[in-house]
């Protein structure tokens, strides 16, 4: 029999024979888009822009054999509309494809060249432009635009294991999708364009920790050629993943990185619980076409006087009852695949896609949602199937989408003694993943006619020469010796997305703020913030450098600053001055505070003559009786230091 | 090999042709340098010469790949066998539509191909675009219409939109005139957009007497494209061609960037006015006749009619002239420009003039050689937008006493096609005179209203 539940700590991925691939999706920093002019900054959307919009439909459109892309079809069927809006500031007719592409920008294709380079990945001779259906309406032409610069290569992670690098690739981000209403998908066009770049390793990473570190190792190597975005949305993930016997699952939209290892473990987890299910089913001597033989049975007079308010309302709008017996199959619905998610909801993620169905219910978690024992006992008995040993599934919804629905699940059902299906599955805020559509043949690139090739010359190869990233511990070795950093601390800068941040306030107040100190508010004060749950995404880099010129200024004592820090994550559109005042951080300035000491020193001038810095302790004490917690103590002390000094200076 | 090696050249041709590799094989590539390649061999469009071979990887990417003569090149599979294979694992074809049109009589409508792609298919194995132009192709492609109409289609030539000709036009007039005497409901012409007005004129002018609407259509995006306006476009003309109450030619497009509505303009009004937006045709002094609502199919009538559907019988008066000349007036224009035309025979010249029709003084003479060898001359204006005068200013005055016709709001290119039209009708110089000063096909609006101007971002 199987267990129900499931616990994540008990699976070995190694075990298991898993194997992961990254595709690393991230935004270039360059002026404009990679085919038209438009700048590559996204737009505030409150701060009122002019912004024209239009709206399409997409039709699906079919290869030379036919084939046509079902997802698309599917809500082209819908009549699904997009509802497309251009902020005239970062968008012109390209976007809204009422233009052809201008040619591909060529410092996108250098920057990509350079990091093809750093990853020992030969270029492409000619570059040539393609196609990428995608009909979700995140392209307003239907497609991607995407070309390989670069194959094979390869990158070392920290721990000595090297991941082989496949394929880098040049490509046009996608715009953002802002809402759903009804029929309309809107979205804002200023996204559309921006250059990424995609990075796919090999499947040679083996545990969800490896599979982080690359991802963690790529990303720093991009940043540190400094010619990529960062912030929210600037980077992506993609994974494939596959363990022994199962299959190359392709999980989308990945965006926190921290929750990669747990995605991949639990994708580990859901393939091998497929595959205990399969061999449990065979167990059972449940046959692939005892499924597919199953009849769909019209079951609406068993819910008539119901007391479940989903089927009640998909009856009152004129809906029929459907059920399939699934054979066999008793409490292998209600078996999880991943923490949380049943095998039955991965069969109610195929009624949705195929059905167009809200949801089903089945008899593993029956009687339930008003659904009474009564009518399960109905069920059981109008279906003829035997209780702990077959399941029941059911769909509410108009007869035709019921029917569908039911269809698919028992296609998906039957390759339950197959293993594991080729989706492609859409990441969770959980960890968890979701059936998105089956994955996509590989007829669904073709070459962008209107874009010419572009040849990799010589010369472009030696401008990309200039930009390759240097390596980590060259990097490393920079900032110990110019700024004093100690080895450990800047081996944690330069993990950070900040970087570049860091380096540009440490330039321009290291003479007042020291450069550890300055490396310390990303490595340390931000992160321990975060671990107490202060959403520092919030903080923008102007803030970060207030923060550091207030330092520099005397004007914020350092023990203020995680108040600072967490004051502005909370009110993001505040700067620092007004979190100071509002903070009751006092602003004494550096004259008063210089005038107070020369006060302090005055008023006990003998006891200075005579004891010379020995009597700092004394004047700092009652200095920062009256200045605690408004100004920092090392910079009292710096004054107290100087003014005793040129005290002593008199007297001699 | 010829075609199978399309666009090779030089070394990676006979690279190509010794392992006698055809264009869709799947090859392996191997260098000296040591890298290898394998992919389905592409044609290679790029006009330059550079030593290279496209690949379409496995994983459906493009590349281009240096070769040399040390360069070894083999074919691992023939693109027969490849399409064998993709034929076999192909699953059934599924069509756009659940629902199929029932089967009561609905308006006959023959949609006529010129050139172009309305429906169109991707060659698998190159990514080309192939025409597709059955009836059987437009249902597949764009069931909708089926819903609308009971569709014929025939492809009467298939050219670039820029290489019509005018005695082209007299085909497609014969075309058009066959199919309505044949008891078509509505005709619809699938033509390129660059020179799409031009025979939407020349229909206008040649069917005298129309029973039916005639539509022309076309997209601004290739069929190939999920964002095509090609089935948007498609279904309204279809619509317009079925169920529109008036009998004239039109010209059927997208009415915004938005897939909301298409307009239906007069042939003779209507212009091309963008190089690359969907609604790039718009009536220049002159507004739609409707809307076309193709999602609701519905159609909102903007305007009176010339004609009612069914209220003529069909009239047609084939044949163009083609020694007629369309020219713009630049600034410092010679004027022997005028006299190599008149020397050359030509019977007609529409003249682009400025502003409210003038030319440069020194035209003059040529001008009164031009009427005094019975060529007519029209005068149209660069500003497509308002109307002919030549009575304001003294050289205006000077062109209509050396004979200059004025245009009137005549948009430049259907001066031209009139022209080209009349002289083909009468031998008379006053006679054809006379005409191109008549509205014979809705070509001339006596009234501008203050709204017929578009206003411009500011
Ligand atoms: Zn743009």
């Amino acid at each position: 029999m199987i267990e129900q539940k499931i616990d994540p700590s008990k699976y070995d991925p190694r075990e298991l024979g898993l194997k992961v691939g990254l595709e690393i999706h991230q935004q270039l920093d360059t002026r404009h888009k990679l085919f038209c002019g438009c700048p590559t900054e996204l737009i505030h959307e409150e701060q009122g822009h002019e912004i024209d919009e239009f709206i399409r439909q997409l039709r699906p459109t079919r290869s030379e054999l036919g084939e046509v892309d079902i997802a698309a079809l599917f809500e082209w069927r819908k009549g699904r509309l997009y509802h497309y809006h251009a902020p005239r500031e970062s968008t012109c007719l390209v976007e809204a494809d009422e233009e052809p592409p201008h040619e591909l920008n060529r410092e996108a294709l250098i920057i990509g060249l350079a990091v093809a380079l750093a990853l020992k990945a030969s270029p492409v001779d000619e570059v040539y432009v393609m196609r990428k259906i995608v009909i979700d309406g995140s392209n307003t032409t239907g497609f991607q635009r995407t070309a390989i610069i670069a194959l094979g290569g390869e990158i070392e992670l920290p721990s000595g294991k090297v991941v082989g690098i496949q394929t880098i690739a040049i490509e046009e981000d996608a715009a953002r999708k802002i809402r759903e209403q009804g029929k309309y998908t809107h979205y804002m066009l200023d996204r559309l364009g921006v250059p990424l770049i995609e990075i796919s390793t090999a499947p040679d990473i083996e545990t969800p920790e490896e599979a982080y570190e690359t991802a963690l190792t790529i990303g720093q190597l991009l940043r540190l050629t400094k010619r990529v975005k960062r912030g929210i949305g600037t980077i992506r993930q993609d994974l494939n993943v596959s363990i022994r016997g199962g299959v190359k699952t392709e999980i989308k939209g990945v965006q926190r990185l921290d929750l990669l290892p747990k995605i991949v473990l639990y994708e580990a987890i859901r393939q091998k619980r497929l595959l205990e299910i399969r061999d449990e089913l065979v167990r059972r001597g449940v046959r692939e076409e005892d499924v597919l033989g199953q009849e769909i049975v019209d079951v609406t007079t068993v819910f008539e006087k119901t007391r479940s308010k989903i089927i009640r309302k998909a009856l009152r709008s004129g809906g029929k009852v459907l059920a399939v017996k699934l054979p066999g199959f008793a409490k292998l619905l209600g078996a999880e695949v991943q923490p949380g998610r049943r095998f039955g909801t991965e069969l109610a993620d195929y009624a949705r896609f195929w059905g167009g169905v809200g949801g089903l219910f089945h008899t593993d978690e029956l009687p339930n949602y008003g659904i009474s024992e009564e009518e399960v006992n109905k069920l059981y008995s109008v279906l003829g199937a035997r209780k702990e040993v077959d399941a029941i599934v059911i769909v509410a919804d108009r007869e035709t989408n019921a029917r569908k629905a039911l269809r698919a699940v028992l296609e998906r059902a039957a390759y339950a003694l197959k293993g594991v299906p080729k989706e492609t599955r859409a990441a969770k805020e959980d960890g968890t993943t979701r059936f998105m559509r089956p994955q996509p043949g590989s007829a669904r690139m073709y070459p962008e006619t209107d874009i010419p090739p572009i040849e990799v010359t010589e010369e472009l190869l030696s401008e990309a020469r200039k930009l390759v990233p240097p390596k980590p511990q060259e990097k490393i070795k920079v900032l110990v010796e110019k700024y004093g950093l100690s080895t450990e601390l800047a081996k944690q800068i330069i993990r950070d997305v900040r970087l570049d941040l860091f380096e540009e306030l440490a330039e321009k107040y290291g003479s007042e703020v020291s450069p550890s100190y300055i490396a310390s508010i990303f490595t340390n004060i931000l992160r321990s913030l975060s671990r107490e749950g202060v959403n520092v995404e919030n903080i923008h880099d102007y803030h970060i450098e207030e923060l550091v010129d207030a330092i520099a200024k005397g004007r914020l004592p350092k023990d203020a600053v995680p108040d600072v820090l967490s004051y502005i994550a909370k009110n993001p559109e505040k700067h620092v001055a007004d979190a100071i005042k509002e903070l009751g951080i006092t602003v004494v300035d550096r004259e008063a505070i210089e005038k107070m000491i020369e006060e302090i020193i005055a008023s006990m001038i003998d006891e200075v003559k005579e004891k010379g810095l020995r009597a700092m302790n004394k004047v700092m004490g009652r200095a920062m009786a009256q200045l605690r917690g408004r100004v920092d103590g090392r910079v009292v002390a710096d004054i107290v230091r100087r003014k005793i000094e040129e005290v002593i200076g008199e007297k001699q | 090999m010829g075609l199978s090696l399309e666009g090779y050249t030089g070394i990676a041709r006979s690279l190509l042709e010794k392992a006698g590799a055809k264009v869709g094989d799947y090859i392996r590539i191997r260098r000296s340098d040591g890298r290898e390649f394998k992919g389905v061999l592409m044609p290679r469009y790029s006009i330059s010469s550079r030593p290279i071979i496209v690949v379409k990887l496995d994983n459906g990417y493009n590349v281009g790949v240096r070769v040399d003569e040390s360069t070894v090149v083999e074919v691992i599979k023939t693109k027969e066998a490849l399409l064998e294979e993709a034929r076999q694992g192909a699953p059934a074809v599924i069509p756009l539509l659940e629902e199929a049109p029932s089967g009561e009589r609905k308006p006959r409508v023959v949609i006529l191909g010129t050139g172009g792609t309305i429906a169109s298919r991707i060659e698998y194995e190159t990514g080309a675009v192939k025409p597709a132009f059955s009836a059987r192709d437009i249902l597949d492609a764009v069931p909708e219409v089926g819903f609308i109409a009971d569709i014929e289609a025939d492809v009467i030539m298939n050219i670039l939109s820029e290489n019509m000709r005018p005695d082209l036009w007299e085909k497609i007039v014969d075309a058009v005139a066959k199919r309505i005497s044949e008891g078509a409901d509505g005709v619809v012409i699938a033509h390129g957009t660059d020179t799409m007005a031009y025979t939407a004129a020349a229909l206008s002018f040649a069917l005298r007497g129309l029973p039916v609407p005639v539509a022309l259509v076309g997209a601004q995006r290739s069929s190939d494209r999920p964002s095509s306006d090609a089935a948007f476009n498609l279904i309204s003309a279809v619509l317009v061609a079925a169920k529109a109450p008036f009998a004239e030619v039109t010209v059927v497009m997208h009415g915004t960037i938005s897939d909301t509505y298409a307009l239906a303009h007069r042939g003779t009004k209507v212009r091309k006015m963008h190089t690359s937006r969907r609604d790039a045709f718009q009536s220049i002094n002159s507004r739609p006749l409707a809307k076309i609502y193709p999602f609701e199919k519905r159609i909102e009538l903007l305007r009176q009619a010339l004609r009612r559907r069914g209220e003529q019988e069909l009239e047609v008066s084939n044949g163009f002239e083609k020694k007629v000349a369309l020219i713009k007036y630049y600034p410092g224009m010679d004027p022997e420009i005028i006299d190599f035309l008149v020397d050359r025979g030509y019977r007609g010249i529409v003249i682009e003039g400025t502003g409210l029709g003038h030319v440069g003084e020194q035209l003059i003479d040529s001008l009164q050689r031009a009427y005094e060898n019975e060529v007519v001359v029209v005068m149209t204006s660069q500003t497509l937008f308002g109307r002919i005068n030549m009575n304001v200013y003294i050289t205006g005055r000077k062109l209509l006493s050396v004979g200059v016709v004025p245009g009137e709001d005549m948009l430049p290119e259907t001066a031209f096609v009139k022209l080209s039209w009349i002289l083909a009708h009468t031998d008379s110089f006053e006679e054809a005179r006379r005409l191109v000063r008549e509205n014979l096909a809705g070509e001339i609006e006596y009234r501008h209203t203050i709204d017929l101007y578009p206003r411009w971002p500011h």
